[in-house]
């Protein structure tokens, strides 16, 4: 095992003087084709024989207890199987992260909560029995709007615990400007196109479950914690992962009920849950209030900053939205607060969506700086510049690498902006009001211990195995792309294995880490087979020349295949943090610009074009980097126009949990959306160089819309999503 | 009970509430298509049915007996990619995947519409429509791609839909 600690800058041999071209690149994915032609297997479609089906019966009240069930006349469906009602096993939620979802039957805390299984010999009778067991409760009064509740400013829950540096009320007190606003952001769900699913079988006391998971090495512990059993007795499998957007980084409610309807019918189960019930077994992304306080001098020179954030949370979650996290490292400020406070709800559990932090924290600080520059009558670029800080503004660490500035001046450059007329709703086409907007892009990096194991065959061919998941993340080709690259081969000679609980330990796939993390620990891999072909070929290893499955030292030029003399050769690397990690302050960062039309008689907004200018370090495949980045602002899209979880304040149900009713993206809201990478390789962030990706693309993208909001039409809404009944009101005369 | 599915025939007995969908999932062995929402919301299930594309979540397995269909497997298989297929792939019109064969299929369908001349919401000419990137966001509108590929996506239907550059950017007609 070659182990590799970031105690120091990094930066591989064998990825300067290998010259495949083969990292970086836009590789076409080296899954595509099973994707295409829907040959990729997801958690609910290779079922073993005699599969049986079943369903969750969920409590109709938000707080209470269960009195009684009657499941009778679901037992008498024809085809039902069993209805268990008795497992105490049976999870009341999904886990967050790394922890086991609680159990218990009878007291309820949110409306939605499993409470029975039923397990039957087809889809159509388990759905139907479930309907007909008889759930008897009683209802308690609940809290079910978060917005009326009181924070709790104490809660020590979370990772980002207050930060409060200087004393916040003299130096607003004595600034030059002040600035104070509150913004509001609605709750949100992951809402990945494949629910949450699971297909578990038992070889006697073994469980396997196929399941739809970013984090199958923690998910493999969480569910031998829940069943009672010893970890070595559970394999995770999750080849393909219909999405996640971190609403599967914990064990979802269905893989502990397949596991358990399993057992109990001695046969394999499989489940998906309907759609609907995803709404509240899969946690969603807390709501927020917020509130920004900047004081400046006359010249936008900021000395105190200050974002404050209330969320939500129910009784059992750990997870706190870290609201400010984005915020921390922006701008400059000797003063400093940023702090997240809790309510308590009887609500689903809250939980990791898509950029915890950043996706809804970008809004109000990156808004506000857009209403300070129009304030101070400067342009928010400008704005920003005057307040790019030098080091990290907390900590006072270096930053790893920071190109911010040239984010902005490359995406002001592209995108045009000096076209931009700083006096909101003085461009107009017709019935439209045209105006552009930007933001900054920041999402902190973050580096995790992964393992990867690299084999060499006897054939030149490359195996990479780790239980890292592929979840549209590009994982299957990054590696390949890693590996071809470090041995000098194309990615067809790269066989990648992932989503294997089998298979060495990854990060796994959330937080943005999981191509960096897993990354590197194949650059490590591969470093230590490049030590041992640098002995078969007595050269030291940065001698060596890998081109097109070959080795060359000098004139000398081995085919891969026969040094292996026979054998394969295997390495294992492992990629953790270290000194350099925390010693650095460590982002990837971006600039956000968009030009949207509002409707001057209707409100409507369209959104024309998008830019983002992303610096994310290394990128290992342009391509698929790019679709990600892109992804992002199209989620950025959605916040700021249409996403909304609606809460039924009466019932602790979520009145709108299906995508009639709650609005992603469709094809129509999405513009030509240009993306251009600024290039760096982050020798201190990890071995392979590289930063996250996934998540930066929505930090600030939102931001930069209703930012052009305002500019298009004077506008300015706090309260997102940004429906155009906030804004009719305010629009010009026609 | 008996089906012709990328013809090919199919017999089995499954409970008469099966959709067309859980029809293909559940007892054929034919995964390709996906389900998302089950409620005809998303459109990964998306199936040929005549050459028309239907959401085969909202349909009863029982009322096709008689129909000509195709999904994602009939149109192209990994080594043998049907030319919509080859396009997402080289433009990388997805992410994870999922809503992808839904999305092909749909594909496919739209264009066949579009050659027809069936109109959209967008159409400039109702009597005789013709493509662009507007067009092509619009009638696509039914397939949901969380991952928001959908740049992607467009492009890769322009490209099997011989579009030029020009012929793409005609028309903007509702957005200003």
């Amino acid at each position: 095992m070659r182990e590799g600690k970031m105690d120091g800058p990094y930066r591989p041999a064998g990825l300067t003087q290998a010259e495949q071209g083969v990292l970086g690149a836009a590789v076409p994915r080296i899954e595509g084709p099973a994707k295409v032609t829907g040959t990729a297997q997801y958690a609910a479609e290779k079922a073993p024989e005699g599969t049986a089906y079943a369903a969750i019966v969920v409590s109709a009240i938000g707080h209470g207890r269960v009195i009684g069930i009657d499941a009778s006349a679901a037992e008498a469906v024809a085809g039902v199987l069993v209805v268990i009602t008795d497992d105490p096993r049976l999870p009341a939620q999904g886990g967050n992260s790394r922890q086991a979802p609680p159990t218990g039957l009878r007291d309820i805390f949110y409306a939605g909560q499993p409470v029975a299984i039923v397990v039957a010999e087809t889809p159509q009778a388990a759905t139907e029995a479930a309907q007909l067991v008889r759930v008897e409760s009683e209802a308690a009064a609940g809290r079910f709007d978060a917005g009326a509740e009181t924070p709790d400013t104490d809660h020590g829950k979370g990772f980002l615990p207050p930060i409060d540096a200087g004393d916040l009320d003299s130096a607003l007190a004595a600034a030059e400007v002040v600035f104070d606003q509150r913004y509001t952001t609605p709750a949100h769900f992951p809402a990945a196109l494949e629910p949450h699913a699971t297909t578990a079988w038992w070889d006697g006391d073994r469980l396997t479950v196929r399941t739809s998971n970013q984090i199958i090495g923690a998910a493999r512990g969480t569910i031998a914690t829940v069943l009672g059993i010893d970890k070595e007795r559970v394999r995770v499998l999750a080849p393909f992962v219909g999405g996640g957007f971190g609403g599967k980084t914990g064990v979802g409610p269905e893989a502990i009920v397949a596991a358990i309807a399993a057992e109990r019918v001695g046969r394999p189960v499989k489940i998906a849950l309907p759609r609907r019930q995803t709404a509240s077994m899969v946690h969603h992304r807390s709501p927020t209030r917020q509130r920004i306080r900047i004081g400046c001098d006359r010249d936008g020179r900021i000395g105190a900053i200050a974002h404050d954030s209330v969320v939500a949370q129910n009784e059992h979650g750990d997870f706190v939205e870290p609201v400010p996290f984005g915020s921390l490292p922006l701008y400059a400020g000797q003063v400093r607060r940023f702090r997240t406070d809790l309510v308590t709800v009887d609500l689903p559990q809250t939980g990791a969506v898509r950029a915890p932090g950043e996706a809804v924290g970008t809004f109000a600080i990156e808004c506000a700086m857009d209403e300070l520059a129009h304030q101070l009558g400067l342009d928010p670029i400008e704005l920003r510049r005057r307040n790019e800080p030098e080091v990290d503004p907390l900590s006072g660490k270096r930053f790893s690498t920071r190109r911010l500035l040239d984010c902005y001046d490359e995406g002001a450059q592209r995108f045009g902006w000096d076209r931009r007329l700083p006096t909101p709703g003085a461009r107009r086409e017709g019935d439209w009001l045209i105006g552009l907007g930007m933001a900054a892009a920041l999402r902190g990096n973050f580096t995790v211990e992964a393992q990867a194991r690299v084999t060499l065959g006897t054939d030149g061919r490359v195996l990479v195995e780790t239980d890292m998941t592929d979840i549209g993340t590009g994982t299957y080709t990054i590696l390949a792309q890693v590996a071809g690259e470090m041995l000098g081969l194309p990615v067809d000679a790269v066989e990648v294995r992932l989503g294997d609980s089998e298979l060495p330990p990854s990060a796994g796939s959330g937080g943005s880490f999981g191509a960096s993390s897993a990354g590197s620990a194949v650059v490590l891999a591969c470093e230590d087979i490049l030590a041992e072909l640098g002995r078969r070929m007595n050269a030291a290893p940065e001698e060596l020349r890998l081109r097109e499955g070959c080795v060359s030292v000098g004139e000398r030029r081995v085919p891969l295949a026969d040094l292996t003399h026979g054998e394969p050769i295997q390495a294992t690397g492992k990629a953790m943090p270290g000194a350099e990690t925390s010693g650095t302050s460590q982002a990837s960062h971006g600039a956000q610009f968009a030009e949207v039309a509002v409707n001057a008689v209707t409100g409507e907004v369209r959104v024309r074009r998008m830019l983002g200018v992303f610096e994310i370090g290394r990128v290992l495949n342009r391509a698929t980097a790019a679709n990600q980045a892109v992804g992002g602002m199209v989620w950025g899209i959605a916040y700021a126009l249409q996403e909304e979880a609606v809460v039924d304040t009466r019932t602790g149900r979520f009145a709108n949990p299906d995508f009639g009713e709650y609005h992603v993206a469709v094809n129509a809201d999405v513009p030509a959306i240009e993306c251009h990478f600024i290039e760096e390789v982050d020798t201190s962030a990890n071995q392979v160089g590289a930063k996250g990706v996934g998540e930066l693309g929505i930090s600030g993208a939102g931001a930069a819309v209703a930012n052009a909001i305002f500019n298009a039409c004077g506008v300015r809404v706090r309260d997102f999503p940004v429906t155009l009944d906030k804004l009719i009101a305010g629009l010009p005369a026609v | 009970m008996h089906w012709t599915i990328n013809g090919q025939r199919y017999e089995a007995e499954p409970d008469i509430r099966t959709t067309l969908l859980d029809l293909a999932r559940e007892h054929l062995g034919l995964t390709g298509s996906k389900k998302g929402c089950d409620h005809g919301q998303c459109g990964s299930c998306t199936m040929l049915v005549n050459g028309r594309r239907i959401n085969s979540c909202l349909s009863l397995a029982v009322m096709h007996q008689d129909d000509e269909i195709t999904t994602i497997e009939g149109l192209g298989q990994p080594d043998n990619l049907h030319p919509m297929q080859a396009a997402f792939v080289s433009h990388d019109g997805y992410q994870c995947g999922y809503c992808t064969p839904g999305q092909i299929c749909s594909a496919v369908g739209m264009l066949d519409e579009v050659k027809k001349g069936f109109p959209s919401w967008v159409s400039d000419d109702l009597s005789s429509p013709s493509l662009n990137d507007q067009e092509i966001g619009e009638r696509m509108s039914g397939n949901l791609c969380r991952c928001a590929a959908y740049p992607n996506i467009v492009d890769a239907i322009a490209e099997v839909a011989g579009l030029s550059e020009d012929q793409r950017q005609t028309s903007q007609k509702v957005s200003g």
